[in-house]
């Protein structure tokens, strides 16, 4: 995937490097701008069994700030936040994979570098009883469970790089 | 045979007569006989479903999952531009303005209505409230719900968004909404159970034209709605994928 390009970015912004779970890695800019989770929406997406995005409603391509045409055929990855640790995707994988909805605080990186906060559900679409994709459903998240969540994901970052 | 047909006790009330007049219509274009049951709340339709009594029924979301995932109904069709949206109101004149200014302890007002009620306490939960730290009080129709408030009897309430409109203006000139979801992809639609399934098509085709004679206008007009849009499998399956995410 592509670097993240300064002139995409609203704001002043720290560089990292991120390397997905497929070897590949990208320089990602980040500010600390958050974009409010609107009122009432569900933010929705389809991957194939890969991870791939296949889908996204309105209200995705509203928040992460790419177009639709940037995110069908991508990594669903292309969100994800130098803040999250990586073992929180690992169990969502390990859940899905098994059959089972995932359900947790998600922290996202958006194209302008800013952020957004969701309460993510993944589960797998299951027809004639194999998985054939999964779906992911945002909503907006208690502000006091979320921040729980982001002090426990900053303690298991520092775990991870140490 | 006589078939079964039965509707989401979410109807509009208005609407009463004109699933009478949309039976009388299928049954005369179809060559079958059809009664119509309709049930005034979820738990005696559940039973009836349960029962395999049901063969065609107009179904909110949260039934259809349970009747395509369990009881091997098909989905035909939708109304033509009509989701389920729900909406959250307090009374006018409460110093509430938005979700997180409620607070727990609150007095919530609910149907049985069982999408409606999902997705409302999912809209509360910014607000951190659940059923646990809210005094939840459920109550047979939307009408009751907005007395409640009007009465001071009860905090907020959930609607469904049709059934807040269908309200009296006097009544919704009462009421402050303060949140209405905007999801757009969780819709009633049209199934058919296992013994009208080899007529699934037919049925299919039939509703599909519908607008197209002036009688089957008339009976659109009757039911409060423009049409029907076809729905597929997946289609139903992807919506049914979704009710299972925010349950
Ligand atoms: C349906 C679905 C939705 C996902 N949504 C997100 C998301 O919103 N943000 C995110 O960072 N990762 C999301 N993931 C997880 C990513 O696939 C990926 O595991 C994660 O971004 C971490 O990258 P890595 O696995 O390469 O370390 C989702 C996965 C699936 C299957």
């Amino acid at each position: 995937m592509e670097n993240m390009r300064p002139e995409d970015i609203v704001g002043e912004y720290q560089e990292y490097e991120l390397t997905y779970y497929d070897g590949t890695s990208r320089k990602v800019l980040v500010t600390d701008i958050e974009t409010p989770y609107p009122d009432g929406k569900l933010i929705v997406s389809r991957t194939d069994t890969a991870g791939i995005i296949t889908h996204v409603n309105q209200a995705f391509v509203d928040m992460s700030g790419y177009t639709r045409e940037e995110l069908i055929g991508q990594p669903h990855y292309i969100l994800r936040h130098p803040d999250m640790p990586r073992a929180a995707f690992k169990d969502l994988w390990d859940t899905v994979q098994s059959g089972k909805k995932w359900e947790g605080y998600v922290k996202n990186l958006r194209k302008d570098g800013g952020y957004y906060l969701v309460f993510a559900s993944v589960l797998p679409n299951i027809r004639d009883g194999k998985i054939v994709g999964y779906t992911s459903v945002r909503r907006k998240p208690s502000r006091e469970k979320m921040e729980e969540a982001l002090r426990l994901y900053a303690k298991m970052r520092e775990d991870e790089n140490a | 045979m006589t078939y079964q047909m039965t509707v989401s006790p979410d109807f509009s009330p208005q609407h009463i007569a004109g699933w009478y007049i949309f039976n009388t219509w299928l049954q005369k274009n179809l060559g079958l006989d059809i009664h119509l049951e309709l049930y005034h709340d979820f738990e005696s339709q559940r039973a009836s479903i349960q029962a395999d009594t049901v063969d065609i029924i107009y179904a909110n979301p949260f039934d259809a999952s349970m009747l395509i995932r369990e009881k091997h109904f098909e989905a035909l069709v939708r109304p033509l531009g009509k989701v389920d949206e729900v909406v959250i109101a307090v009374p006018a004149n409460s110093p509430v303005n938005q979700v997180e200014d409620l607070q727990p302890g609150i007095r919530l007002a609910f149907t049985d209505d069982p999408n409606v009620h999902l997705v409302g306490m999912i809209m509360l939960e910014p607000a951190n409230l659940s059923r646990e730290n809210m005094n939840m009080q459920m109550v047979s129709s939307y009408a009751v719900a907005a007395k409640k408030l009007l009465r001071g009897e009860a905090d907020a309430a959930i609607f469904l968004k049709e059934a807040f409109d269908d309200l009296s203006n006097l009544t919704r000139r009462e009421l402050k909404p303060i949140v209405e979801s905007q999801i757009s992809d969780i819709f009633h639609a049209l199934l058919v159970g296992p013994r009208l399934v080899d007529k699934a098509e037919t049925i299919r085709r039939l509703l599909l034209s519908m607008s197209e004679t002036p009688q089957g206008k008339s009976v659109l007009i009757a039911l409060g709605i423009d049409g029907w849009a076809s729905v597929d499998k997946e289609d139903a399956e992807f919506m049914i994928d979704l009710m299972d995410a925010i349950q």
